[in-house]
């Protein structure tokens, strides 16, 4: 690309000007959305380009994206903006035209930031990573950068294994993003002011203090079979394992406080309230669940504040109350109850994300319908049968889950999702035709209780894909052809009773987007050159249906000479070297072993929130513990004072 | 349990306000729908105590006058919406202003005294192309007829533009400025270039900034009087 900006970092915005009246929703690139924050370049001697690797439709209401936009702007020596993928006609047009990679907020171009900072929610933004780079005028390859360039630094939840990217990053974040950003933050910052800030001093630097794992550092060797045979530091001042990052006392943080609120449309029109973060439900096909342990709870009224504080923020309809199973929050009832009684009568929804399979959760779903919306309610069984259902450890049993679903019916909700996986480890084909025969019992006993003919129920069911830091991580993963094959009897079983048929709904994924899913996952460094290779090809926005393409996944990778199956369908064995073993998510690999042991024995563990602790490893690795509640303190009405 | 009734109650409106709002700089990329949720949410931000529509769904009551399309500006743009509570039209104004993007501006507020639709019959538009166009103008402006084919979802229909284009000029040898007027349907900038282009076939297809200077009533002489 060759742009160069000499002395001043100029907008890119004149020239953008030029081709927006060109392109598809061009609202999507101009930023100055409200409570978004533009600094002057001089004033800090620090300044972060934020990535979110989609569209902005997408990556704007990312929380995380958003959390460390403001943390980072709270700060007096820091900048950071924001950048999210442009879509091919909009590319089209900036290759064209020589408009660079640019931030929406003050579009200045990704190439003059000290940081880009990429956050990755799923594999299957490694592809736009590149067209940014790219467009940035960044050189792919790490290797091939200069001091002019910034460093690029990947975090999310996909950051837990970023080998597969390790020749494009520079270095990756895991776990908790929020102080993790203001260490790095310094460390730019004081190189800077000692003139040491050269990008190999910068690196040196961020490796040996453990706040980020620096892939350059490491030395991959393998065995003459192409297992790992280690990956070692390649000096003595960098650590052999680099630890997560865990945010204790989430009552400190209480980020966002002002979400931007974008003038386009969105995939999620609302506020979102993180209530609590990490998950010990120990689902054992669960990444999420697994890598953010512990739980820690925010109490009920700073959730409280937050919701307000965000709602006026904004003025946003709905707020959403996020963590990864809400219902679980110890001061839940509570907290409904004083939300749905604050914002009684005022146009305000409050929605609660959670599947959990029990009456509670149906108590909590009503308490908020109080508004009068009462859309659908949802439930993951996530297996068909009990003893599947063992194997993932979600215990739930087929009664409990009628008994739910009726109760759900019976109160007057007419439409009910249920969740389900396809692929799971040790699943036979009748595991997955269960699914049909509790969907159809389902419609029986909704029948019975409610007394209608129109209530209907939707099985959604999507491939399983193994994932690092997981007791699934040495399992085979279910070959697509199998996949959707499972999914074609399933489909065939629900449809052949026309009657119940009639009001079961089903939704599915086929399996070929979850091979490549899982390449991306559990692969390490030499499956970079895929990657690579499918961007050079064209390969972009691989999450969209529309977009993605499995044949040029599969014929890049036989060209780059991987062999997909063996990343994917293979089982692994105990003694194997996974490509993430070096970093560190507090898991303890024997504790996994034994519950993917566990998991073949249709061995259930409780959850160490209501039992004894059963030594996962993370708590005593991390130096970290459980925050739950419940607090003290009531939700107040919030009074109204118009003019 | 299932309650097929609202829980609101229906609130008459007491009083009904204009609006008239600027889309400036790249807030001019916003479509209508972009503003329109940009408005409503700035509303309920400032604590306007709105009157809303009855039923199930119950939304805000605000009705939209001709909004110029996304990629044009505007210096008048004008709304209606209606309250339960009388508020003052310049406090409201200036909460707006606070609430809303910077290029989403709120220019006046004033209280109903006539319909909208009536008050605005035409638009005065600047329109700028990168180069100087001195003669195509010329050209499009002594044409007495000009015919354009829009195509819409129900067909395609001719629209004789230069029927609908008045008080021509060009203040700069690159811009010209035009009134046009509000019809079934009403030209938009695009179908002005477009029209020119086909008396002028020469003229270069590139993007032409558009914005809407007016909107009112014309009167004598080729100026609009503006409702507010």
């Amino acid at each position: 690309m060759g742009v160069s900006y000499p002395g001043v970092v100029q907008s890119v915005y004149p020239a953008l000007e030029r081709i927006l009246p060109l392109v598809r929703k061009p609202i999507q690139y101009v930023g100055g959305e409200l409570n978004a924050s533009v600094k002057p370049w001089e004033s800090v001697p620090v300044r972060w380009a934020l990535m979110y690797p989609d569209a902005y439709e997408v990556g704007l209401p990312n929380q995380g994206l958003q959390i460390l936009y403001e943390v980072l702007n709270e700060r007096d020596d820091v900048l950071a903006e924001r950048t999210y993928s442009v879509w091919p006609d909009m590319e089209a047009l900036m290759r064209e035209h020589g408009v660079p990679q640019f931030t929406v907020d003050a579009h200045r171009p990704v190439s003059a930031f000290d940081v880009l900072g990429v956050s990755f929610a799923t594999e299957l933004g490694y592809t736009n990573l590149l067209t940014a780079l790219d467009l940035a005028g960044i050189p792919l390859h790490a290797d091939e950068r200069t001091d002019e360039h910034p460093l690029v630094i990947a975090g999310g939840h996909a950051a837990f294994n970023p080998e597969p990217i390790a020749d494009f990053i520079d270095a990756a974040v895991i776990g908790d993003g929020e102080q993790a950003v203001l260490r790095l933050s310094d460390i730019i910052r004081d190189a800077k002011a000692a003139g040491t800030a050269s990008r190999g001093e910068l690196l040196d630097a961020i490796a040996a203090s453990g706040v980020a794992y620096v892939p350059a550092k490491y030395e991959v060797s393998y065995l003459p079979d192409g297992r790992i045979r280690r990956v070692a530091p390649v000096d003595a001042s960098t650590p052999w394992r680099v630890a997560k990052h865990t945010v204790s006392d989430l009552d400190e943080w209480p980020y966002p406080k002002q979400p931007i609120v974008p003038l386009a449309e969105t995939v999620h029109e609302r506020a979102s309230v993180e209530i609590f973060r990490g998950c010990t439900r120990g689902c054992r096909f669960c990444q999420a669940g697994m890598i953010t342990r512990p739980v820690r709870e925010r109490s009920k009224t700073t959730i409280a504040d937050m919701v307000q504080t965000s709602l006026s923020a904004t003025g946003f309809e709905e707020v959403g109350l996020l963590s990864l199973s809400s219902a679980d929050h110890s001061d839940i009832a509570a907290l409904t109850k004083g939300l749905a009684d604050r914002y009684e009568g005022s146009n305000t929804g409050l929605s609660l994300p959670s599947t959990r399979v029990d009456a509670f959760n149906i108590d909590l779903a009503n308490e908020l319908a109080r508004n009068g919306r009462r859309s659908g309610l949802t439930f993951a069984p996530e297996g068909g049968s009990e003893r599947i259902r063992k194997v993932i450890n979600k215990m739930v049993t087929e009664e409990d889950l009628i008994r739910t679903v009726a109760a759900a019916y019976a109160a007057g909700w007419r439409q009910v999702k249920l969740y389900f996986m396809c692929g799971l480890p040790t699943e036979t084909d009748e595991d997955v035709l269960q699914i049909a025969r509790m969907a159809k019992e389902v419609i029986r006993t909704g029948r019975e209780v409610s007394g209608r003919k129109d209530i209907r129920c939707t099985v959604s069911i999507g491939g399983f894909v193994p994932k690092p830091h997981t007791p699934f991580q040495w399992a085979a993963q279910l070959g697509w052809q199998q996949t959707d094959a499972r999914l074609a009897l399933l489909r065939e079983e629900i449809r052949s009773d026309r009657e119940l048929g009639r009001a079961i709904g089903f939704r599915y994924h086929d399996g070929r987007p979850g091979i490549v899913e899982g390449l991306l996952a559990r692969g390490d460094r030499r499956v970079g050159p895929v990657i690579e290779a499918v961007w050079r090809d064209g390969g972009r926005f691989d999450g969209w249906s529309e977009y993605f393409d499995f044949d040029r996944w599969m014929s890049c990778a036989e060209a780059v000479g991987v062999d997909v199956d063996w990343y994917t369908t293979r089982e692994r064995e105990e003694n194997e070297v996974l490509p993430w073993d070096h970093l560190d998510s507090g898991l303890d690999k024997e504790w996994l072993w034994q519950d993917w042991q566990d998991a073949l024995d249709e061995v259930e563990v409780e959850d160490c929130r209501w039992s004894p602790c059963f030594d996962c490893g993370v708590c005593d690795q991390m130096g970290t513990e459980i925050q739950v509640g419940p607090t003290d303190g009531v939700i107040l009405p919030i009074v109204q004072v118009t003019s | 349990m299932a309650r097929r009734t609202p829980d609101r109650e229906y609130i008459p409106p007491v009083q009904t306000l204009q609006v008239r709002y600027a889309k400036r700089g790249r807030m001019r990329f916003a479509s209508h729908r972009d503003f329109q949720r940009a408005w409503e949410r700035a509303l309920r931000r400032v604590g306007v105590p709105m009157a809303y529509s009855a039923g199930f769904s119950p939304h805000p009551k605000v009705s939209y006058a001709g909004a110029a399309p996304t990629g044009a500006a505007s210096e008048a743009e004008f709304l209606e919406f209606s309250v339960v509570q009388q508020i003052d039209p310049r406090a409201v104004r200036q909460a707006l202003n606070a609430a809303l993007p910077e290029g989403l501006d709120i220019v006046a507020v004033v209280e109903a005294t006539a319909p909208l639709v009536d008050q605005l019959r035409a638009s005065r538009w600047r329109m700028e192309w990168p180069f100087d166009v001195t003669e195509a103008i010329a050209a499009f402006a002594a044409a007495d007829s000009v015919e354009v084919e829009r195509i819409t979802k129900a067909g395609r229909r001719i629209l004789d533009v230069r029927a609908l284009c008045s008080a021509i000029q060009m203040p700069e040898p690159r811009v010209m400025e035009l009134t046009v007027a509000h019809a079934e349907p009403t030209p938009r900038p695009a179908e002005v270039v477009v029209a020119v282009r086909t008396v002028f076939p020469d003229l270069p297809d590139v993007p032409v900034l558009a914005t809407r200077l007016g909107q009112g009533v014309p009167v004598d002489g080729g100026g609009l009087a503006a409702p507010f």
